[in-house]
């Protein structure tokens, strides 16, 4: 019988928070209104929206008029980071999420800032000379943190903080940055994109004439309430959730690299509390994953069998680790022992029935 | 350069010429060269990291889409 399903893949979307559902059914009622308008149902919206932006100012210990929530992450993102561009190529990680390779490339001029094995960019090999430097707060494939208050740099300084926004503090040191609501239990369809005061920042694409001048489009007040209540309860329980997330992830890294031939990677301490991710030789990404699900564990991977390009992950290639036989498993706030547990049993063998599939 | 054996991956996806060479290097003596030709993109980060956890030397891409491994154990 199939038992119940672990959903280990909270790196790609966090379960709504159970703060965010109640606020989200209340926000639909009051919040429908154009915020802009002058009558009672519109003045309601607007002071949602308000409020909104308040909470997250504060969680991430922001000024509220430096916060602007998107319909996305990667709108943030592709904002946030061509807003910021100077004359001159962009320069960034060679690990950092599709959104800003997509942003760079459209931009049409961009270079690579190498890693080293564990993903971490070396603070020192900023090239000069560039338009924008865009570096990650943590990767969010591998958990790495990168020294974001360090680089040496004398471009503007964008960050992309979807993979540690609410579960980390904001590091200092940059101009903009983003994150990505779904990605820390609030609802999909709210970017939060941050204008550091007095950053020269230039809206790359089209004007609105909204509540926001960053951003365009209608504003999805409910959402974004319900993003910042999520994002409030995260906060609040981050120490311990967190300490949690660490303790059962270590105890997969020590597991994982007792199979043989499995390659844990990333660094082990200075890293995302909730994700970890490793390599079994000789295994095929895309069956690891099925058979996993087959026994109750959802978790992705980053081999190219697995991909909708059919490359492998970026974020490997440039460490220089093992592509194949990949799995990433993301820690929910719920996730318990026993799913690990259970997660651990049956990985071993697993791997050993798919190494033996090919005479291994 | 002498190679001891070559392995014709080309239109096998990954973790195929992986397997391919893990299960056939042990054909060459220690010491021994083994080339892979492969076109699959995840040859060129798998291959040399395979070296890296069995323990052999990657002495590099001879040429596009053919790496050869040097047999140490």
């Amino acid at each position: 019988m199939r038992k119940a399903a672990a959903y280990l893949d909270s790196a790609s979307s966090e379960p709504l928070h159970p703060a965010a559902r109640e606020t989200l059914l209340a926000a639909y009622d009051r919040g429908y209104a154009d915020p802009r308008r002058l009558h009672g149902p519109g003045r309601d919206a607007r002071l949602l929206l308000d409020n909104a932006r308040a909470v997250v100012a504060e969680c991430l210990e922001v000024r509220p008029d430096e916060v602007t929530f998107t319909a996305s992450g990667t709108e943030a993102v592709h904002r946030g980071l061509l807003g910021l561009r100077r004359v001159g190529p962009v320069a960034y990680a060679a690990v950092e999420h599709s959104s800003v390779v997509h942003a760079a490339t459209w931009a049409g001029d961009a270079v690579e800032i190498p890693v080293d094995r564990l993903g971490r960019v070396d603070a020192s090999a900023v090239p000069a000379d560039v338009g924008v430097v865009a570096v990650q707060s943590a990767n969010h494939e591998v958990g790495t943190l990168q020294p974001v208050a360090d680089l040496d740099r004398d471009a503007p300084l964008f960050v992309d903080a979807c993979a540690s926004m609410g579960r980390l503090p904001l590091p200092h040191g940059w101009d903009a940055l983003a994150g990505s609501a779904h990605k820390w239990g609030g609802p999909a369809g709210v970017g939060v994109l941050v204008v550091r005061k007095g950053a020269r920042w230039v809206n790359p694409f089209p004007g609105d004439d909204r509540i926001d001048e960053r951003s365009s489009g209608f504003e999805n007040v409910p959402a974004a309430l319900a993003a910042a209540a999520a994002l409030r309860a995260v906060v609040e329980e981050r120490a311990e959730v967190g300490a949690r997330q660490r303790a059962l992830v270590d105890r997969i890294r020590r597991a994982a690299a007792e199979i043989p031939d499995v390659e844990v990677v990333g660094d082990p301490v200075e890293r995302l509390p909730h994700l970890v991710t490793f390599s079994c030789l000789y295994v095929d990404g895309e069956a690891l994953v099925t058979e996993l699900d087959r026994r109750g564990y959802g978790v992705a991977s980053g081999s190219a069998c697995t991909a909708s390009t059919l490359t492998p992950s970026r974020v490997l290639e440039a460490m220089g680790v093992l592509t194949h036989g990949n799995v990433r498993v993301s820690l929910t706030r719920d996730t318990s022992e026993a799913d690990v547990d259970g997660l651990l049993t049956e990985l071993p063998g697993v791997v050993r029935e798919i190494r033996a599939r090919v005479g291994l | 350069m002498s190679i001891d054996l070559d392995l014709d991956c080309r239109g096998l996806l990954c973790p195929l010429p992986v397997i391919e060479l893990g299960k056939r290097y042990v054909e060459v003596p220690v010491g021994g060269l083994v080339a892979v030709l492969a076109d699959d993109v995840a040859a060129r980060t798998d291959i040399p990291a395979w070296c890296r956890m069995r323990g052999q030397e990657f002495v590099g891409e001879e040429e596009p889409g053919r790496y050869v491994v040097r047999r140490l154990s």
